[in-house]
C-alpha cells in the first residue's frame, strides 16, 4: 500500500492577519485540552477507517500549531505512530510564528518529534510586516530563524512578496537578506487578495493597490533568479528548495497522494477500498469539536471522487510541480489516460508557445507555463 | 354617437423639433378643455411609451379630441394629432399629416428652427396645410422673438408676423393657440353619404384589446358592428369599437366625416394594419383608396444576437412582441459563425434601430449583441441579375460581382456659423458632395448628398462632438449610385470573425481596418496566448495588431489540500468562459464585443 501523508489543523490564532484566508480564529483563551483530546480522537477514528498504511509525513498546520501544547504535539505524534506504520525517515512539520513566546517552545517541539519547522517570517521588512498586520519584528523573525535552525533538522520559512508599492529592487535586497539566513527551504509567496479578508475590503475601496501582473511575472522572475543563484531550485510555482530537501508533506498534495486531514477544516485525499474519497471536517472549531465529542469525528460532506474530476485535480495539483505529471501513474491514480483529460488544440498550442513540455513521457509546465498556470490550466483542462 | 357638424371641427398637428415643447403644449391644451382633470395629468399624457417620454420623442402617433368653447359662442371638436417627429419615420409622419388640415409650428424662441422641423414643416405644407407658427418659451431669458420670426419668413418662407406667442410651460396665452387653431384652420371636408373612406393613420397592440387602429374619417360613417374591408390587401374585420381620445378612451359607437377616433375589430397584428390603407365598407366598398399608400421597407439592418445562447428563444418571442406592434420592423433568422444563433433585422432608420434595440433591453431584459448597422446595398452580378445585400457576411466573391450600388440620401444640417467649418469637413470625409450653403443670420443650412453607409457610421455622434451639439441634422432617401466599395474583414488569429466584417468605400478601408483593430487590441484583454488581429480586404492585409500573452496568472498558494476548492474555482472559470465568444482558440468576452460594434469602424 502507497504511503500516506497526515495534515492535523489547529485552528487558533492570537490574531487574524488581513491578507489570511485560512480556517484560523483567534480566542480569548485557547482551549487548549479539549481540542487536544477532540484532535486525538478523531486521529484514532481516521486511522481506525484506513487500515494501518505506511506514514510518510506528518504536518501541523493552521491557524498557528506553534500555539499548541507541547504536550499535544507529542501525543498526536505517537498516537500517530502507533496508528500506522511510520518510515525510518518520515517528515515531521510543525507551523511555527517567530514571536518570543513561540521561540522557547521550540525545544520542546523537537522533543515530541519534530523534525521540520516552517516559520512565518512573511517579510524582513518593518513596515511590511505592519502592514502585513504580523506580530513580530524584524529582528525577533531573525532571532526565531537562528534558533530555529539550531532546534530542528530541517527549516524553512515562508515570505510574501509583491505587496503593495514594492519594487523589484526592494524586493531582490531583501530575498538576498533571506537567502543569506536560509537553510534549505523556502516559501515564497505573492500577496493575493482573497475574498473575506481585510486586505478586500481595503482593495475594493482602492486604498490597497497590488503590483499589476507584469510587475508580478518580473518579481517571479526575479525571485528564480536570486534563489538559483543560492542554489535553491523552484520545485513548485511557490517553493524552492535545495535537491532533496523538498517538503515531502507538500509533495503528497502536488502529486496527487493519499493524505489525511483532521482537524476543523482539514482535507483528505483518502483511497477507501476501490473509491478514492475526498474528506472534509467541519470548519467551525467549537461546533468540530462539539462533533468529535458526539460521534468520534467532526467529518462532513465526504465525496467519492469520479475519474474526470480525480483527472482535473491531479492536473491541478501536478503541473504546479517542476517534474510534472508522469502519465503512468496518472491514468493508474485517476482511471483516465492524460491525453483524454487534454484538450489536444491548446496542449499542442501550449507546447508551441513555450508552457508546456511533453517530452521524456512526461507533461511538464514550463517556468513561463508556470507563471500562466491558472490561464492554462482552464484552457488546457477538459 | 358624435355628429359634430364638418365646420366645426379642427383636425391639426404639432410640429415641433425635439425640446422645443411639443409635448408640454399639448398638455396645456388637453388641460385648458377639461380632458383631464389636474390630477390625472402625468407629465406628458401622450408620450406614453416609457422609452417616448424618456427621449421626450413620440414614436406612434396619438391623437386627443378635445371641446373648445371659443369666442364665438361654439363649441369645437378639436383633433390633436401627435405625430412621430423622426426622420425614421417620415412616412408615418407624412400619413399622420395627410390626416389633418392644419399644423401648429412651434419654435422654441430661444432656439430658432432646426432641421428636423424643417423637413416636416416642408412635409405639412405638401400636404398642403394650413400652417400657424407659434413661439415657444417666450418667457425665457434668451428668446429672441424677432429674430426666430425672421427665420421663419427666411428659411421657411411661412408669414411669422401674427406667430402666436406663448409659454407653455407658464400657459402663458394657450388660449391665443386655441383661438388660431378655430379661427385660422380650414375644416375638413367629406361626405357623410359616400362609401365609407378612412385612412389607417397607425396601429399599435393592446394587451387586453388587441390591435388598435387610429383613422380619420374622410367620407362615409364608421360603426360599431360594421364589416370593414382594407383596401390594400382585403381583408375583412368587424369592428367591435368605435371610439375617441380625451385622451381617455371613450366610445362613441360611431364617427363621421371629418372626424378622428379608434376602432378594434379582433384583429391579432399590426402587420395586418398598414400604415396609409385606407378602410372602406365590405357591403358599399369605395372604388378608389385614398392616395399615397406605401409598405413601410427597412433602409438600416443590423445583426441582434443573444448574449447568452440559451436567450434564442426568448428572443424570437420578443421579436415576436414587438413586431405585432411596430409592423415597420423586419426580422430573420441569422447563424454567425462568431455570434450564434440570432436575427437579422430591418429598420426604418438609426433611430428606430436603436429604439427597438433599447425596448428589446428594457421591456424584455434581453443581453443583446447588436452588429454594426449595415444599409441596404445592390449587387449587380456578372449574370445581370441585381441582388440586395444587408449583411456584409453574404457578399458574394469578387468574382461574381460587376458592381455595387449604395444608398444615397439627402441631409439637411443646420448648425451656428462657428462651427461649420469643422461640419463641413465632415461631411466631406464622409464623402458628401454640397448641394446647397444658405445662412439665416448667423446659422447656416448646409445641404448634402451623403452615401447612407457613410452616415451609419458614427455620424450623429461626430456631428453633435463637431458642433458641441448645436447642428441639427435630418435626411431624406436619395437614389442609389455605383460605388467601389469593399468588404473588410476582420481576424482574429487568421480566423475570420464574421459579426466584424463590413463594408466601406475603398478609399476609406485601410483608415477604419486599422481602427477597428487598434481598437480590438484595447478591448480584448491579454489571454493565454499571443493574438494576431487583421484587416484585411480579400486575401490582403491592410492593418495588424497583436496583443502580447498575458504576463502572470497563478495562485500563489494552494491551502493544505483544499483541492475541491481550486476545481470549484476552474469549473467557475469554465463557466465564466461561455460568456466569452470563442474565435478558434481565442476568447472574446462580450463587453469587448459590445464595444467594437458600437464604434466607428
Amino acid at each position: 500500500m502507497d504511503p500516506i501523508a497526515l495534515y492535523i489543523h489547529w485552528p487558533f490564532c492570537l490574531a487574524k492577519c488581513p491578507y489570511c484566508d485560512f480556517n484560523s480564529h483567534v480566542r480569548e483563551r485557547i482551549p487548549q485540552v479539549r481540542f487536544a483530546s477532540a484532535l486525538r480522537t478523531e486521529l484514532a477514528w481516521e486511522a481506525a477507517r484506513l487500515g494501518r498504511r505506511p506514514l510518510a509525513s506528518i504536518f501541523f498546520g493552521g491557524g498557528t500549531p506553534s500555539l499548541m501544547d507541547p504536550a499535544t504535539v507529542a501525543d498526536l505524534i505517537a498516537d500517530a505512530i502507533r496508528l500506522f506504520d511510520p518510515l525510518p525517515d518520515i517528515e515531521i512539520t510543525l507551523e511555527a510564528n517567530p514571536t518570543s513566546v513561540e521561540l522557547r517552545k521550540l525545544a520542546a517541539f523537537r522533543e515530541a518529534g519534530v523534525n521540520r519547522a516552517s516559520l512565518g517570517i512573511q517579510s524582513l521588512d518593518g513596515n511590511a510586516l505592519r502592514l502585513l498586520g504580523r506580530e513580530h519584528s524584524a529582528a525577533q523573525a531573525i532571532t526565531a530563524l537562528e534558533a530555529a535552525r539550531a532546534t530542528f533538522p530541517r527549516v524553512s520559512f515562508d515570505l510574501i512578496y509583491a505587496r503593495p508599492g514594492q519594487s523589484v529592487a526592494a524586493w531582490q535586497s531583501e530575498l538576498d537578506h533571506a537567502l543569506t539566513l536560509c537553510a534549505d527551504h523556502l516559501s515564497l509567496y505573492q500577496l493575493t487578495i482573497e475574498p473575506g479578508t481585510g486586505f478586500e475590503a481595503l482593495h475594493r475601496r482602492g486604498e490597497l493597490v497590488l503590483p499589476d501582473d507584469e510587475l508580478a511575472a518580473e518579481l517571479y522572475v526575479a525571485t528564480a533568479d536570486a534563489c538559483a543563484r543560492h542554489g535553491l531550485l523552484p520545485y513548485e510555482v511557490s517553493n524552492l528548495a535545495r535537491p532533496g530537501a523538498e517538503s515531502r508533506h507538500n509533495l503528497a498534495y502536488w502529486r496527487y497522494a493519499d493524505y489525511a486531514g483532521i482537524g476543523p477544516g482539514a482535507h483528505g485525499r483518502v483511497t477507501l477500498g476501490d473509491d478514492l474519497v475526498a474528506t472534509r471536517r467541519h470548519r467551525a472549531p467549537e461546533p468540530w469539536a462539539d462533533r468529535v465529542e458526539r460521534q468520534g469525528h467532526g467529518s462532513t460532506a465526504e465525496e467519492r471522487i469520479a475519474p474526470r474530476d480525480r483527472a482535473r485535480e491531479m492536473l491541478l495539483m501536478g503541473l504546479r510541480l517542476t517534474e510534472g505529471i508522469d502519465p503512468v501513474r496518472f491514468a493508474a491514480r485517476t482511471g483516465m489516460a492524460l491525453e483524454a483529460a487534454l484538450d489536444a488544440d491548446v496542449l499542442e498550442q501550449a507546447i508551441e508557445a513555450g508552457y508546456l513540455t511533453h517530452g521524456a513521457g512526461r507533461l511538464t509546465a514550463t517556468a513561463e507555463g508556470r507563471l500562466r498556470l491558472d490561464s492554462l490550466l482552464a484552457r488546457l483542462v477538459n | 354617437m358624435t355628429d359634430t357638424p364638418l365646420h366645426l371641427i379642427r383636425n391639426f398637428a404639432i410640429i415641433a423639433h425635439i425640446d422645443h415643447g411639443k409635448s408640454t403644449l399639448a398638455d396645456r391644451l388637453i388641460q385648458a378643455c377639461g380632458g383631464l382633470t389636474e390630477r390625472e395629468m402625468s407629465a406628458q399624457v401622450l408620450d406614453s411609451m416609457e422609452l417616448e417620454k424618456e427621449r421626450g420623442i413620440t414614436i406612434k402617433a396619438q391623437t386627443v379630441r378635445l371641446a373648445y368653447k371659443a369666442k364665438d359662442g361654439l363649441t369645437y371638436e378639436l383633433n390633436l394629432m401627435d405625430t412621430p417627429g423622426h426622420v425614421d419615420f417620415a412616412y408615418e409622419v407624412s400619413r399622420s399629416l395627410a390626416a389633418c388640415e392644419g399644423s401648429l409650428l412651434v419654435v422654441d424662441a430661444s432656439q430658432g428652427v432646426e432641421a428636423q422641423t424643417l423637413a416636416n414643416v416642408y412635409q405639412a405644407i405638401d400636404a398642403g396645410h394650413e400652417i400657424v407658427p407659434v413661439l415657444n418659451k417666450i418667457d425665457l431669458p434668451a428668446a429672441e422673438c424677432d429674430r426666430v420670426k425672421q427665420q421663419i419668413e427666411d428659411v421657411i418662407g411661412l408669414h411669422a408676423d401674427d406667430a402666436v406667442m406663448i409659454s407653455a410651460k407658464t400657459g402663458l396665452n394657450i388660449e391665443g393657440v386655441l383661438e388660431a387653431l378655430v379661427t385660422r384652420l380650414p375644416p375638413p371636408q367629406g361626405n357623410a353619404d359616400a362609401p365609407l373612406k378612412a385612412l389607417l393613420v397607425d396601429s399599435w397592440y393592446d394587451q387586453y384589446l388587441g390591435v388598435v387602429i387610429l383613422v380619420r374619417i374622410k367620407d362615409g360613417r364608421l360603426k360599431r358592428g360594421q364589416k370593414i374591408r382594407m383596401m390594400s390587401n382585403g381583408a375583412v374585420h368587424n369592428v367591435e369599437q368605435v371610439g375617441v381620445f380625451t385622451p381617455k378612451m371613450i366610445p362613441t359607437g360611431d364617427l363621421g366625416p371629418g372626424e378622428m377616433g379608434f376602432i378594434t375589430a379582433s384583429i391579432k397584428t399590426v402587420a395586418d394594419c398598414n400604415v396609409g390603407d385606407t378602410i372602406t365598407d365590405d357591403r358599399v366598398p369605395a372604388t378608389v383608396a385614398l392616395a399615397g399608400f406605401k409598405a413601410s421597407i427597412p433602409v438600416v439592418w443590423c445583426g441582434l444576437f443573444p448574449v447568452d445562447a440559451d436567450d434564442f428563444e426568448h428572443l424570437r418571442d420578443s421579436l415576436g412582441k414587438l413586431r405585432l406592434n411596430d409592423s415597420s420592423f423586419h426580422y430573420e433568422a441569422e447563424t454567425s459563425a462568431a455570434l450564434g444563433f440570432g436575427y437579422r433585422c430591418g429598420f426604418l432608420g438609426l433611430l428606430h434601430l436603436e429604439i427597438i434595440q433599447e425596448r428589446l433591453t428594457r421591456e424584455f431584459n434581453l443581453d443583446l449583441i447588436a452588429t454594426a448597422p449595415s444599409v441596404v446595398y445592390r449587387i449587380h452580378t456578372t449574370k445581370g441579375a441585381i441582388e440586395e445585400l444587408h449583411n456584409p457576411a453574404d457578399m458574394p466573391e469578387v468574382m461574381k460581382i460587376d458592381h455595387i450600388d449604395e444608398p444615397w440620401i439627402r441631409a439637411t444640417i443646420m448648425v451656428p456659423d462657428d462651427y461649420l467649418g469643422s461640419v463641413l469637413t465632415l461631411c466631406n470625409e464622409r464623402r458628401g458632395q454640397q448641394a446647397d450653403l444658405t445662412y439665416v443670420g448667423n446659422r447656416a443650412m448646409a445641404v448634402y448628398r451623403l452615401p447612407l453607409n457613410e452616415v451609419v457610421f458614427d455620424f450623429y455622434d461626430r456631428l453633435k462632438s463637431v458642433s458641441r451639439g448645436y447642428a441639427s441634422f435630418d435626411y431624406a432617401m436619395d437614389g442609389y449610385e455605383e460605388s467601389d466599395l469593399v468588404r473588410i474583414s476582420i481576424l482574429v488569429n487568421q480566423d475570420p470573425v464574421d459579426a466584424l466584417s463590413f463594408i466601406a468605400h475603398r478609399s476609406a478601408a485601410e483608415n477604419r481596418g486599422r481602427s477597428i483593430c487598434a481598437k480590438l487590441k484595447d478591448l480584448i484583454p491579454k489571454q493565454l496566448f499571443k493574438i494576431a488581429i487583421q484587416a484585411a480586404i480579400g486575401g490582403k492585409v491592410i492593418a495588424r495588431e497583436t496583443i502580447g500573452a498575458l504576463s502572470k496568472d497563478v495562485t500563489a498558494k494552494c491551502y493544505g489540500g483544499d483541492i475541491s476548492r481550486k476545481r470549484k474555482l476552474l469549473d467557475k472559470q469554465k463557466e465564466g468562459k461561455k460568456r466569452m465568444r470563442q474565435f478558434g482558440k481565442v476568447e472574446i468576452p462580450q463587453s469587448a464585443f459590445l464595444a467594437a460594434l458600437k464604434m466607428d469602424a
